[in-house]
């Protein structure tokens, strides 16, 4: 299957759902910040891979597969659930590619330039997320 | 309190920029990658470089490892238990929260001692 661009999904959204994705990132920054100068950066990093904002998209994806559905007259209950599992399905591969994220950030950020290890890292991680997310279907397809 | 502020209003826009990214795009398993990106990360990496230095920051990343792998757990399991057992998705990403609490907090006392 090829990846493709809808704005389907933005026109579902409300304005409150964008609303509540920026306090939600605003407050699990704010609050890794603090658990870190709390209890230490050794504790407080735990927190940089906080799962909120993947608790909230998997909770908007049900909620707009279902209202979807509901508009062509059917229940859509599994439908949706089955979409937000989708969506869980993939933030579990993104995380393979944050764990190189992260670990790309503590080798290298000690002895280059903050720019380069953020580009750098940033890269590896889209390309991971494309490697695994691609193999991954590769295989679903097979079966 | 600017700190605090600050870190609010980056934190907000990077993590509303890659929900957005993951709204345009289609299937959603492709979509559900940006579920895991470092946006926090991301919002926080050059603050914290500049208020604290690069070793603070280095030592945030070695812990995100953990973070993430906890993740890899927490978000595998909301996958399954909403294509098994067909619950809803609000009760299950708040209970599977201390799931991924305990694996973090578990994963990291096992690297510290």
């Amino acid at each position: 299957m090829i990846v493709t661009i809808s704005t389907s999904g933005l026109k579902r959204a409300k304005w409150w759902e964008f609303l509540l994705r920026f306090v939600v990132g605003g407050f699990v920054t704010v609050g890794a910040g603090l658990i870190a100068k709390r209890f230490g950066p050794g504790f407080g990093g735990l927190f940089l891979a906080f799962p909120a904002i993947l608790a909230s998209s998997v909770t908007l994806v049900e909620k707009h597969e279902r209202e979807r559905k509901q508009q062509k007259g059917m229940r859509g209950v599994i439908r949706s659930r089955q979409a937000a599992s989708a969506d869980a399905a993939g933030a579990a591969m993104g995380s393979i590619a944050l764990i190189a994220f992260s670990a790309c950030v503590w080798k290298l950020l000690p002895g280059h330039s903050l720019g380069w290890v953020i580009g750098g890292a940033t890269l590896l991680w889209t390309a991971i997320c494309a490697i695994v997310w691609y193999c991954w279907k590769q295989n679903f397809l097979r079966h | 309190m600017i700190d605090i502020i600050l870190r609010f209003l980056i934190g907000g826009v990077v993590v509303s920029a890659f929900s957005l990214i993951s709204d345009l795009l289609k299937p959603k398993t492709f979509a559900g990658l940006f579920g895991a990106a470092p946006s926090v990360a991301l919002a926080t990496l050059a603050l914290t470089v500049m208020k604290e230095g690069k070793q603070y920051a280095s030592i945030e990343a070695r812990s995100m490892i953990l973070g993430a792998m906890a993740l890899l757990v927490y978000a595998a399991a909301v996958s399954y238990i909403l294509l098994r057992f067909r619950k809803p998705a609000l009760p299950v990403v708040l209970v599977l929260l201390l799931l991924w609490m305990g694996v973090a907090t578990g994963l990291w006392y096992v690297m510290v001692s």
